[in-house]
């Protein structure tokens, strides 16, 4: 093999919909030019050629469901340098971690025939609950200015500089009239983390919440508020309840509204 | 060497995660198995106590590269329920972003994924090394598909903006016309490549598939119409369960959705292509015959010049929508749930996208079942390796591994997507 001195990146996938590795092919006008920087060594879905690890950088994407997988992001960990998640399965086992306020059983059997043959976990996990993180990189799917600054930043030995507030602030930002204060359209914006761009707003709809809650979110306040315009429990429990359902502060807000 | 086996664990260059393997045993293949070993994700069990106007969000979710798919199959059941039909231009609309889906899958597949297999390259980024241009362009193309996915939905994977009942905001005519020029650059593109497909080197493998894809009476059918064949099949959605089933392979534990009459059949590209040739617009009908392609294609291989063919059709249709486009009064219209049993099958751009759910008076949903487009085509992929290996048996190993692949990859299957409901068995011994 030729010597490269070319940082080597490696994308890895569990249980998810590659939406979020789609999106570092999405960046068409930089993918080029992102490949002349580094190293493509792994990475599946784009490519038939494999380089063995140590890899510089791998992004995970993908909640951990099967006993191959807990096995499997070991042996990752232990050929990375840095690892970062990218996107809610991998941050916060994603819309498959709804399992794990049920009977895996009883979700198999719906699904599957013969349930018998199905090798999976009864939770769906976060990477970090099996090994160490480097970053974690929200959203359902990732945002790609996002992404490109995340590897720029690891490539170069440097923090990301990334938001932690709340989608308010991109509202603000955007001109975006509120949805909640003028339309009484229920919205988890003042509960979610930034980074999309404030988009559903932007289309008079509410935020749904799929960058996963913000540094201290006040969710029981928000409820409060959802409640006075008429939302239903039942229904607090399913906003909650969607892609990033098992990241701690919406998981304890959806469980304190189930009956 | 009379005996060998034929293994790729990972299979590179499509979506999720799928195994190869074929066994030869005295030149004769004794054992093909396309697995699917992508963990389940249980869609259809935790639909189940969602309400109805969660369903395009959630389900969604099981696919990154065709979202606008699964949101419109299911706006599209859900609508059906409860008796809506959309503003005119609000459908024209779900279709024009539907092209966008289209245009990205299609150029992504084409140029990344599909086209390093013919030109012998092991991804789109060597490839790129020689024929940069090609490249460029291909990534171009995939953009404005992209660009057009972020305008109309707010951003590429997983956009926001369909619901039931329509969508939640209309764009003006004024934001729709600065996408004029890229559309046309894209179309007069996409037509150079539909040629430059052509020239690449095809086997002969023309395969007497039936082709099942949805005919509509007026135009290249994305989002409605009856489910037909080749050899048949004319039925209305909620007929579906009478024509196909999902079966038990014993060998790969796997559900294969096949017909119950003729067993396997093939959905996408090649399938639309064959059933509704004549309601492609003039310009991709000419492109299609300038490229040597008749109104029939039977050969997999080809799928490369159809997908070429269908992105040139999807840049000239959203130009024709945008041109014909009018804003309407209202994004969405009012929707009153209703018990029902209700069905969407919309083209996903690797087939036919079948939802069907049971929904209460409050619009809860009581259970749901989704086919996608790979589950359907598991059959087809390996009954094409059962034709293709005996025919190939002299190749050496590194290069049979790889035309099996190409044979895979001719499908531009989507694991992630089927295998919420494929059983998954890993093999110990």
């Amino acid at each position: 093999m030729p010597p490269s001195r070319k940082p080597k990146l490696a994308v890895w996938k569990f249980a998810s919909c590659s939406g979020c590795q789609l999106t570092l092919l999405n960046c068409e006008d930089e993918l080029l030019a992102v490949a002349g920087q580094v190293d493509i060594a792994h990475f599946v879905e784009a490519s038939r050629a494999v380089v063995r690890g140590p890899y510089d950088l791998s992004l995970v994407e993908g909640s951990i469901t099967t006993p191959h997988d807990v096995e499997l992001i070991q042996q990752i960990r232990r050929r990375s340098k840095c690892l970062v998640t990218i996107g809610a399965c991998a941050t916060a086992g994603g819309i498959q971690a709804l399992r794990n306020f049920k009977d895996v059983q009883e979700f198999v059997s719906i699904v599957y025939a013969a349930p018998e043959y199905i090798e999976t976990l009864a939770t769906s996990t976060p990477i970090a609950d099996h090994v160490q993180v480097d970053f974690e990189l929200r959203g359902c799917p990732i945002n790609k200015e996002q992404l490109l600054e995340v590897v720029s930043a690891f490539l170069n030995g440097r923090k990301p500089n990334l938001p932690l507030y709340s989608v308010c602030i991109e509202c603000k930002r955007r001109g975006t009239v509120c949805v909640m204060v003028a339309h009484g359209t229920p919205c988890l914006g003042p509960v979610t983390q930034a980074g999309c761009g404030a988009i559903c707003p932007a289309y008079y709809r509410g935020c749904y919440g799929c960058f996963g809650p913000m540094e201290t979110p006040n969710t029981d306040s928000l409820s409060r508020r959802w409640s006075y315009l008429g939302v239903e429990e039942q229904d607090l429990v399913r906003a909650f309840r969607t892609f990033n359902a098992w990241a701690e502060a919406f998981r304890e807000e959806s469980v304190a509204h189930e009956k | 060497m009379k005996s060998r086996t034929i293994k790729v664990n990972y299979l590179a260059r499509v979506e999720g995660e799928g195994a190869l393997h074929v066994k030869i045993s005295n030149n004769t293949v004794t054992d093909v198995k396309f697995k699917i070993w992508e963990p389940p994700r249980l869609f259809e069990a935790f639909l189940r106590g969602r309400k109805y106007n969660e369903a395009p969000d959630i389900t969604a979710r099981i696919c990154g590269i065709c979202p606008i798919a699964y949101q419109m199959s299911s706006a599209h059941a859900m609508e059906s329920a409860f008796g809506v039909t959309v503003d005119p231009q609000i459908r024209a609309l779900r279709r024009l972003i539907y092209c966008g889906e289209w245009i990205e899958s299609h150029a992504l597949h084409v140029f990344l994924l599909h086209a390093p297999d013919f030109l012998g390259y092991d991804d789109g980024i060597q490839m790129a090394k020689d024929h940069a241009e090609v490249v460029q362009k291909g990534l171009q193309l995939k953009k404005v598909g992209n660009e057009l996915m972020a305008l109309l939905g707010g951003r590429e994977v997983h956009p926001i903006n369909i619901r039931v009942g329509g969508l939640y905001r209309a764009p003006t005519k004024r934001e729709l016309a600065p996408f004029i020029e890229k559309l046309k650059w894209g179309r007069d593109a996409a037509l150079e490549t539909v040629r430059w497909t052509a020239t690449l080197p095809f086997p002969d493998f023309e395969q007497d598939y039936e082709f099942v894809a949805l005919l509509h009476p007026d135009e290249y059918a994305i989002t409605e119409g009856r489910l037909v064949s080749n050899k048949g099949l004319d039925i209305a959605l909620s007929e579906y369960d009478d024509h196909f089933v999902e079966e038990h392979v014993p060998y790969t534990n796997a559900l294969h959705s096949v017909l119950k009459e003729r067993g396997s059949y093939l959905v996408g590209p090649l399938a639309r292509y064959n059933l509704n040739f004549d309601k492609l617009s003039p310009l991709a009908q000419q492109a299609a015959r300038d490229a040597g392609l008749g109104p029939v294609c039977r050969n997999q291989f080809k799928s490369i010049i159809v997908r070429s063919v269908e992105t040139l059709y999807a840049y000239d249709e959203a130009l024709r929508i945008i041109d014909e486009y009018e804003m309407p009064e209202k994004p969405a219209v009012e929707v009153q749930p209703r018990a029902a049993t209700c069905y969407g099958c919309t083209e996903a751009p690797r087939g036919s996208l079948y939802h069907r759910y049971r929904v209460d008076d409050q619009g809860v949903i009581l259970d749901a079942k989704i086919v996608a487009p790979t589950s359907q085509n598991q059959k087809s992929v390996e009954s094409d390796l059962w034709q293709f290996v005996p025919k190939h048996m002299d190749l050496p190993s590194d290069q049979l591994t790889w035309q099996c692949e190409q044979v895979i990859r001719n499908y531009d299957p989507c694991i992630s997507c089927s295998a919420h409901f494929l059983k998954l068995h890993i093999e110990r011994d």
